[in-house]
């Protein structure tokens, strides 16, 4: 097991695994090393010699033995990966940072799991936890959309968690003729879903919009702000708030988030250069 | 009747509908059944029928020369079908089609029209309902839009 003393310094970790998702999505499976982490956090990795990035943890929380992160090849750092990341060869981790899903504060309540496009990375151990203490929640529902049915992620796991006592909406923006799924945005899957809002607590990840969006449904259907959370995942350098690279009016992701409960967000979620 | 009359009471576009104002629509709307498959309208169809769809899913779909039909959004139960019926020429935009076994609520566009303009509270009832219906439709097509899961 590898001490975690300094945040500033990154653990060379082996790569057990690498698994293509999508055409520019894959997923690597790393050493545990018996990290712990909650859902929602994320850690910072470096490719050495290339950059370092933060990316959330979308493995399972039971299980320390690995260490899953699923990356989308956008940029500099995240193409190099893609390139370059075999089983064998090694990432620099730092981390578990940033805040995290408020899984435990929802227990006893109905889960409403909302993800869009890689959102849906950072959830995806809510779903973990969820399932494997299923009787702790009420309704566990996941309205996940993506761009076309190709972009859909874990897409394998959508039935498995189906057959769990879970409700699994799924939608894409578009569509050909052969996909006989739903075809919309993920809002509109919440105008299909029952939701009580003195027992739901929501979690959202996606892109900005999406999740703007998407709480204005939530509002229309009578839910609160204190019971809405989103992840912001805004740039960021340092990841212990020093830097300001991710600041969010007085908010650093990094530091208070990726996880902001809305109330506290509400007044900036939606305006203009913050 | 008394049965039609109930169903479309229970469906969320009627939703707290007067029970004098759903009793009066009964005599325009049917309830129809389609396979898997069947298209409820085609493009450039005449728009004689407005939609309620109770089970079962639809698509709605334009055909793009060498692209093949593109699925731009599908509906479900609680969801309407067709607006062209409206308005003139009453001509249908675009194709929807089946993808389940469909149950609907079909009404008779002119008798519909027909009946707005004899009683304007029911034909103000209903307008309002289209145009939260299609302010929602608006708001969606825009998300959509946006392409927001596009390259960063
Ligand atoms: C808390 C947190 C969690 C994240 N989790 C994941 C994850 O699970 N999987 C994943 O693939 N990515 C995740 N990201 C985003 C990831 O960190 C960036 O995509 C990465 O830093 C891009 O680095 P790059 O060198 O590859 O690209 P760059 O060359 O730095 O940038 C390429 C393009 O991506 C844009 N970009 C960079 N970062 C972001 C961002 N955060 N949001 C939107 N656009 C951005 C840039 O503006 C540029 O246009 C997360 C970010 C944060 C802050």
């Amino acid at each position: 097991m590898t001490a975690r003393t300094d945040p500033w310094s990154p653990t060379p970790t082996r790569i057990l695994r690498v698994r293509r998702e999508t055409r520019d999505t894959f997923t690597v499976e790393l050493e545990g090393q018996n990290r712990a982490f909650e859902p929602g956090q994320f850690n910072m990795l470096y490719l050495f010699g290339i950059g370092e990035v933060p990316v959330s943890i979308s493995g399972d929380p039971g299980n320390p033995d690995v260490l899953v992160h699923t990356i989308r090849a956008v940029g500099t750092t995240t193409l190099a990966m893609k390139r370059q990341a075999k089983r064998g060869s090694a990432l620099g981790v730092r981390g578990p940072f940033g805040s995290a899903w408020p899984v435990r504060a929802a227990e006893g309540d109905d889960l409403l799991i909302m993800a869009g496009g890689l959102g849906l990375a950072p959830l995806r151990p809510v779903m973990y936890h969820a399932l494997r203490h299923r009787q702790r929640f009420g309704r566990v529902t996941l309205l996940y959309g993506a761009r076309s049915p190709e972009d859909l992620l874990f897409r394998s796991e959508h039935g498995r968690w189906a057959r769990k006592d879970c409700v699994v909406e799924v939608t894409v923006d578009r569509a050909g003729p052969n996909w006989v799924g739903r075809v919309g945005v993920v809002p509109a899957l919440v105008d299909v879903t029952p939701l009580d809002p003195a027992r739901t607590t929501a979690m959202l990840c996606g892109p900005e919009v999406m999740m703007r969006f998407s709480v204005r449904t939530l509002e229309a259907r009578g839910l609160a702000h204190e019971r809405i959370f989103v992840s912001m995942e805004r740039s960021m350098k340092c990841a212990v708030g020093f830097c300001g690279h991710c600041q969010f009016g007085p908010t650093f992701v990094c530091k208070d988030g990726p996880v902001l409960r809305l109330d506290r967000i509400a007044r900036l979620f939606g305006k203009r250069e913050i | 009747m008394e049965n039609l009359e109930r169903l479309l009471r229970e469906h969320d576009f009627l939703k707290d509908l007067a029970q004098p104002q759903a009793a009066s629509l009964v005599s325009c709307v049917k309830n129809l059944r389609f396979e898997s498959g069947a298209f409820l309208m085609r493009e450039g169809d005449e728009a004689s029928t407005f939609y309620l769809l109770r089970r079962g899913r639809v698509v709605l779909e334009v055909d793009v020369p060498g692209k093949g039909p593109l699925v731009m959004e599908s509906l479900g139960p609680g969801d309407i079908v067709g607006l062209s019926w409206l308005f003139p020429p009453h001509r249908v935009h675009i194709d929807a089609r089946a993808v389940d076994p469909v149950v609907a609520l079909a009404f008779d566009g002119g008798c519909l029209r027909g009946k707005m303009e004899e009683d304007h509270d029911l034909g103000f009832a209903l307008t309002r309902r289209l145009l939260a219906e299609t302010y929602k439709r608006l708001q969606r097509v825009r998300l959509q839009r946006l392409d927001v899961y596009a390259n960063p």
